[in-house]
């Protein structure tokens, strides 16, 4: 049986369309709310991020909760910044209790990105560790070797960057990812085709899933500013052209157009099996983009 | 060896502000090597705790100095027993071990740090040092081709490279290589790159309760017999 309404769907061979929403600063929910209800039914599921970019926020779990709350399947995103392995193996319980079944595994932006510069960076365990540590909840027993009351059971990811500029490490990495227990991979933004083509000759090997990450870049300026200052965002000279080839104020929808023909391209040619759509705070276009794409 | 530097002026001023007959007191080893805290340095801030007092018009402190073989080690300290008695309080210019040995064997006597201890690391190019080890108690290098994730990746993980390289630079810090192309491409070169392959369990950090005690008897026996 499968361990998530997420998982049936990866193991139905349908095209996965995932998005994902962040959650605020503060107890206002209000933005993300507007944000689930308007998504939850026209995708597969929905990620909540966990403090992205090293920016305190409501908690992805809270998140979580208020996407099952209105109905919709959600993705936990999990990041080993700021937990030890007591906290991580914590919050995977309580997850698991609250019907959230299906967990995205990160290492973690560094703190130096984020607006809390001084706080002490954890890192008790990475990407790879955690992926096994939920293998090993799923055994019935915590990290300490103790027997738990009751064994969650989880539908596991992870990321991995197909345009990284060394890839050959990535490739290890991911290979590390695949034998720890992953079951689908959210990509790093994808912007040209040719490094995910490459990625998948190669990933194809693997029985997983891979879901091609698509970035909605709103303008020139975000797109050199997350160059710059996002963690392993890459953005190509080509994209960052076709943005400034517009006017003034219609960089929104150019980005909207380049994420619908990267999503068409990719479902029309086969090249993965589906696509996780980050629209960074622009979530209410996803839905012309998921329409326009033929989703 | 240790590194370490000097403490801002204004800061050091601040923290013998109450005391009148202050000891500079250095360290022959690290911090001497270093730059930050040798006999060279005692007397350039002598020099210059003087100078500032002139300047304000005072002459609230008396300075002495003196440099030490080995500030963590108290068979040096020891020696300062005499010197010691004639003042208010030490300003040691020696690591955070050189302070805290000297305030062990000095109970009655204020000791202030007069250096920031930086990390343990390797000079570079001149005047320039490197953080090159955490003290984990755990090495790994075996395993990394001589290069510690623990203490040049960011996030000191085990098994492999985040996403956030770019340019075989560190996401936390541009001017950083990426501890984990340098692994990476080193273990290529030495054909090993098996050992990046394996994967490697979470640390165990009851390897390194805090604080540390070594204990090597037979080393110790074998220093007494060789005299």
């Amino acid at each position: 049986m499968a361990k998530s309404l997420f998982e049936e769907k990866l193991n139905s061979g349908k095209f996965i369309v995932t998005a994902e929403v962040g959650p605020q600063k503060g107890v206002d929910c209000s933005d993300m709310v507007h944000h689930i209800k308007l998504l939850k039914d026209k995708v597969d599921a929905l990620n909540v991020t966990d403090h992205q970019s090293s920016v305190m926020r409501f908690p992805s779990l809270g998140g979580c909760l208020l996407v099952k709350e209105l109905g919709g399947e959600p993705i936990l995103q999990v990041t080993c910044r700021d937990r030890n392995r007591l906290a991580l193996e914590a919050d995977l319980l309580f997850a698991y209790s609250r019907g959230i079944c299906n967990v995205l595994c990160l290492t973690g932006d560094s703190i130096d990105v984020g607006d809390h510069k001084e706080a002490k960076p954890v890192f008790d365990l990475d990407s790879v560790q955690l992926l096994r540590l939920i293998r090993t909840l799923e055994s019935g027993k915590d990290m300490g070797g103790n027997d738990l009351k009751g064994a969650p059971q989880f539908c596991i990811g992870a990321s991995v960057h197909p345009a990284a500029d060394r890839i050959e490490p990535q490739l290890i990495k991911f290979e590390k990812k695949v034998a720890a227990g992953a079951q689908f991979f959210q990509t790093q933004g994808i912007y040209e085709l040719d490094s995910l083509r490459r990625f998948m000759q190669y990933a194809s090997q693997f029985n997983v899933k891979i879901l091609a990450g698509i970035i909605l870049m709103a303008s020139v300026r975000m797109a050199q500013y997350m160059n710059e200052n996002v963690p392993g965002v890459i953005v190509p000279q080509s994209v960052i052209d076709e943005l400034a080839s517009v006017e003034k104020g219609k960089g929104l929808q150019k980005g909207i157009e380049i994420a619908v023909r990267t999503i068409k391209a990719i479902k029309e040619q086969n090249l993965c099996h589906g696509v996780h759509i980050m629209a960074v705070g622009r979530e209410s276009v996803v839905p012309e983009i998921i329409e326009a794409a033929g989703l | 060896m240790i590194v370490a530097e000097q403490k801002p002026l204004d800061e050091i001023q601040r923290m013998i502000a109450p005391y009148e007959k202050v000891l500079i007191l250095g360290c022959g080893t690290c911090m001497t090597v270093c730059g930050a805290g040798g006999e060279r340095e005692v007397s350039l801030l002598h020099s210059a705790l003087r100078l500032a007092q002139a300047r304000a018009g005072s002459n609230m402190h008396q300075f002495s100095e003196y440099t030490v073989k080995r500030q963590c080690d108290p068979e040096f300290i020891a020696l300062l027993a005499d010197r010691v008695r004639e003042v208010d309080a030490i300003l040691s210019l020696g690591c955070g071990i050189g302070v805290q040995v000297a305030a062990e064997h000095f109970p009655d006597t204020p000791v202030l740090p007069g250096v920031n201890t930086s990390f343990m690391g390797a000079v570079s190019e001149l005047g320039v040092w490197d953080e090159r080890c955490a003290a984990c108690g755990d090495c790994r290098l075996a395993e990394t081709a001589g290069i510690c994730p623990i203490t040049r990746c960011t996030k000191g993980i085990l098994n492999g490279p985040c996403a956030g390289t770019k340019n075989g630079k560190c996401e936390a810090n541009k001017d950083i290589d990426c501890a984990w192309i340098l692994i990476y491409e080193r273990l290529a070169r030495l054909g090993q790159l098996e050992k990046m392959r394996r994967y490697y369990p979470p640390r165990n950090f009851r390897t390194i309760p805090r604080p540390r005690r070594l204990v090597n008897l037979v080393k110790a026996d074998m220093g007494e017999e060789h005299g």
